[in-house]
């Protein structure tokens, strides 16, 4: 067993792991933040992205130990004081989920998109979502959603 | 949206594109997914599985892995057998031409003896965690014979082949037909010319998102069960489960589906593993967990479609249809999943009018086993396949017969003023405007302008090319005595209970199941509007059979014309002996009592009671007319159609091609569907959004395949082409809609017609970009090989 120490949600988090066991184990099954999915196990869907140390990162193709000192960023930890994110309250106002299940890993991918590439377009939209299966939506009103974000936060700096 | 709703108007709840209110726990990652349950004490299993297409066991050995780090139990087949532990049944009986039933082999939880088809299931393995379960299973030793396998339909017909099942001769299941084939014969005969079509609709898996899982929980202090479990239908598995497999009366057993990341059919059937956790939850005495790798899905959820369709098509001169002769072949894989049999037959032989009046058809289905995963119900089921060979054999059709796409469709519909409308195949179409859906769809498209964008194209060097699809499906199943009599072993109605609660806000506990259809909004919208009261006082349940007084689920697109018209009833209900009540109240007669918008009211005064002042009288029966009426105000209802409902609408798919590469990019997609009266126009046009992608995903990029010895080589997200974002354009959408005259809401359906109408539009639209080249057929997915090889053989020839 190793010990790893991280902060999580901006809480800190001190647990001892195997070496095998992934980030997103320690997510689901050890810290019980089940926000975070699987749904593959060739880290092509995408269910199960989170922020690590700011970056999207799929959680099923890191392990644990490589999170050491690192700020991670679930799903249930995006919205601020019980004010949603903008990308969460884009994706319920544009009906950007059915199901739900890939929701939270597109939305932590969405985030990033907007924060580090804020004129994206449609088209750089749906290529940076190629790492996202979603099965529900036909990735309409995803797209959507981002795009509609992405133009209230550039209204806010502006 | 252009819709000419009619009732239920006089409220904002109807019709209003509400957000939806389940949002708020998936956007925040506080969903519950079955996987996200963790029962105390709960032990893991690994379905260890069967890496050949078809061998007999001589042997499996458990000592090894029975001694690992962290297992608690190894059972086999052998274990299964020991404790006479029923087969999977299937839930409907077909009946082949001569009168005798399907054959219908045993479908054991673990197999013992014979494994037929890769990720058959041959052993589980529980541990203390999953990680155990998985390395154990590396230590469980199967001795198998590899025999020779039938891998694709054409094989399982093939002279010589080898056999799936002993006693299913030539690998027949069943061979049904349908339609009068004189008639038939004779409209050949008389036609003017015959048009012909082989149509191979390709076998896709459905890759709901969320992985199948199940959690079986046997409480020795009740002596009862309970499997949480992805399903879309709780009430069915407990009765199959229940009363087929292991022998557990209802009272006894509790089937909760939670959150269920997506279904598309896939989530309907009894699978074995839900069987195998609840079993070894009794054996070992602990709760027991299974949640399936992405690569268990793949060969272990039931495919879809995989049929190969032979059709005939009589015209005459001006192109009228005359008659049509169908053969199809069907892929039941290796056991008869749980509405397997269903699928080609009566879901597909009775959608070959489609939206034309053509007087005279005939199918004949063939139903064969392979050594493949089992085929099932996938979004359409059945009239994806209809629909895919009409809409490319018409076009086949006007291309031969020298007319135009739209003219042939035109002159060929079912008129406005013919509904209700039999077709010479078992159903009756009760409305219908397939002229305005199509003249929707052409606006959409702009199709005036589309020779000038065909030419822009080619200025760029791609071929572009539109392509039409006019569609009906049946959907809103089913009539009970109907469906029993071809064959089904359950009813089809749905249940409903509407609780008012003392201070007015309602619980109201349906039977269907929502996995990303939003019931919660939709319903709660339905209800709101049919009681008068708040849309926010309303909560919709569903998803376990402890609270749920019964249910058939989710499937064939009839939550709200079948779930939602056993509400209205329960309203209904609620109304008539809230009328009794107020009349009392008001001191005046029943007879004079009328309600209006959530009030009951002395007609021809002003006085009157709201629907909560009336329940509270109800729980609190102080002034109450005690004798007559019995307190409480809560009521229960089943709702049986009358009638399969009829969405219909036409698909118009534009692409380009890249003739270099073959590539196809769909630059449009759009979709004028009738889908009956519309509540929430936001979630059906997601709905349409979403099947859009199925039919696209089918049309171009997915197919599962195997090699001759049977192994899946389409076996993860890496080899089987998973639609995504950057494939789509946005869609175009909208609704025409005419109301179902069967049931109190006017709704159709809309789940599965964007799956259904889709991909021969963009089939079509493929053909159409490469005719001038002089290709004239391709298949299904179109993928970029192909295509440059249909360009490079047809320049070679022309």
């Amino acid at each position: 067993m190793i010990r790893v120490t991280l902060k999580v949600n901006k809480r800190p988090v001190s647990i001892e792991v195997e070496p095998r066991t992934l980030l997103v184990e320690l997510l689901r099954d050890k810290l019980q933040l089940t926000g975070t999915h699987v749904g593959c196990d060739t880290s092509h869907c995408g269910a199960c992205v989170v922020h690590v140390d700011g970056r999207s990162v799929k959680s099923c193709t890191m392990l644990a130990v490589e999170a050491d000192g690192a700020t991670v960023t679930t799903i249930e930890g995006l919205a601020q004081g019980g004010k949603l994110h903008p990308m969460q309250d884009a994706f319920h106002q544009h009906h950007a989920l059915q199901c739900g299940f890939c929701t939270p890993g597109m939305i932590m991918s969405a985030v990033e998109l907007v924060e580090t590439r804020p004129t994206a377009d449609e088209h750089e939209t749906r290529e940076w979502l190629e790492g996202n299966f979603c099965r529900c939506t036909g990735y309409h009103n995803i797209v959507k959603a981002i795009l509609s974000c992405r133009d209230a936060m550039k209204e806010k700096s502006a | 949206m252009s819709t000419t709703q009619t009732p239920g108007q006089s409220t904002p709840s109807i019709g209003a594109s509400i957000p939806r209110r389940e949002d708020r726990r998936f956007i925040t990652g506080a969903g519950r997914y079955t996987d996200d349950i963790v029962l105390p004490n709960q032990a893991y299993a690994y379905i260890l599985r069967s890496p050949h297409a078809h061998a007999l066991i001589r042997s499996i050995s458990t000592d090894a892995a029975l001694a690992a780090p962290g297992v608690v139990a190894v059972f086999t087949g052998h274990d299964v057998a020991a404790d006479k532990v029923g087969g999977i049944p299937c839930g409907w009986l077909v009946k082949s031409k001569d009168g005798s039933n399907m054959v219908e082999p045993p479908h054991p939880m673990l197999v013992a003896d014979r494994v037929r088809h890769v990720g058959d299931q041959v052993a589980v393995i529980i541990a203390d965690s999953k990680a155990e379960a998985r390395a154990a299973a590396q230590l469980v030793e199967v001795d198998y014979d590899v025999l020779p396998a039938v891998a694709t339909l054409g094989d399982a017909i093939t002279d010589g082949a080898a056999t799936v099942w002993d006693q299913a001769k030539g690998n027949v299941c069943f061979d049904w037909d349908l339609g009068d084939k004189a008639a038939v014969k004779a409209a050949m005969k008389s036609a003017y010319k015959v048009i012909e079509i082989e149509v191979r609709n390709n076998r896709v898996i459905p890759n709901a998102i969320e992985p199948r899982a199940a959690i079986g929980h046997y409480d020795v202090s009740g002596d009862n069960y309970t499997l949480y479990t992805t399903s879309q239908n709780p009430h069915l598995i407990r009765l199959l489960l229940g009363a087929f497999v292991l022998g557990i009366p209802e009272h006894r057993l509790r089937v909760v589906a939670p959150d269920v990341g997506g279904g598309f059919g896939s989530k309907i059937y009894h699978y074995a593993e839900e069987a195998i956790v609840v079993w070894a939850s009794k054996k070992i005495g602990r709760p027991v967990k299974w949640t399936a790798e992405r690569s268990e899905s793949f060969m272990s959820d039931a495919h879809g479609r995989d049929t190969v369709m032979k059709a005939h098509l009589a015209v005459d001169k001006e192109g009228k249809f005359l008659g049509l002769c169908v053969h199809n072949v069907a892929n039941m894989g290796a056991y008869l999943s749980t509405f397997a049999p269903a699928i080609p037959t009566y879901l597909s032989a009775t959608l070959m009018a489609g939206c034309y009046s053509t007087p005279a058809i005939y199918v004949e289905v063939k139903a064969v086993f392979t050594n493949t995963v089992p085929v099932d119900a996938y979004r359409g089921a059945g009239r994806p396949e209809s629909a895919y060979l009409l809409e490319r054999l018409v076009d086949k059709a006007a291309r031969e017969l020298g007319m135009d796409r739209l003219e042939i469709r035109r002159k060929n519909f079912i008129r406005k003023d013919q509904f209700p409308y039999k077709t010479p195949v078992a159903l009756e179409y009760d409305t219908g405007d397939y002229e305005s859906t199509l003249e929707m769809a052409l606006q959409k498209v702009d199709y005036q302008g589309f020779s000038a964008r065909r030419e822009a194209s080619k200025k760029r060097g791609k071929l572009r090319g539109i392509g039409f699809s006019t569609y009906v499906e049946a959907c809103g199943i089913a009539p009970s005595a109907l469906v029993g009599q071809l064959g089904a072993r359950a009813g089809l109605y749905e249940a409903a209970t509407v609780r008012v609660h003392p201070t007015g806000s309602v619980s109201v506990f349906t039977g269907t199941h929502s996995h990303g259809q939003g019931h919660e909004t939709t319903f709660a919208q339905l209800v709101a509007d049919q009681l008068g009261v708040p849309y926010d006082k309303v909560e919709i349940v569903h998803g376990d059979t402890d609270k749920i007084p019964f249910g058939m689920g989710t499937y064939g697109s009839r939550s709200l014309s079948v779930g939602g018209s056993a509400i209205v009833k329960a309203v209904d209900k609620i109304v008539a002996k809230g009328k009794k009540i107020a009349a009392h109240l008001l001191e005046a007669s029943e007879a004079d009592i009328e309600w209006k918008q959530g009030e009951f009211l002395v007609v021809g005064t002003n006085r009157k009671k709201s629907i909560g002042e009336i329940a509270f009288a109800a729980y609190v029966p102080h002034n109450y007319p005690i004798e007559t009426v019995e307190p409480g105000l809560e009521e229960s209802a089943f709702y049986d159609p009358k009638n399969f409902t009829y969405p219909a609408g036409c698909h118009v798919c534009e692409v380009e091609i890249d003739p270099d590469t073959g590539v196809v990019q769909v630059v449009e997609m759009v979709a004028a569907d009738d889908v009956g009266v519309i509540i929430n126009p936001m979630i059906v046009d997601g709905q349409m959004h979403g099947g859009l992608v199925q039919g696209i995903g089918q049309a171009l990029y997915e197919e599962a395949q195997y090699d001759e010895s049977g192994q899946l080589l389409t076996g993860s997200f890496l080899n089987y082409g998973m639609p995504r974002a950057s494939d789509f354009p946005f869609f175009k959408v909208g609704n025409h809609v005419t109301a179902c005259t069967h049931n109190p809401i006017g709704a159709k359906g809309v789940g599965e017609v964007g799956a259904i109408g889709c991909p021969p539009a963009v089939v079509n639209a493929v053909l159409d970009a490469l005719a001038p080249l002089g290709v004239t057929d391709i298949s299904m997915p179109v993928t970029p090989e192909k295509v440059w090889r249909a360009i490079e053989s047809a320049k070679a020839t022309h």
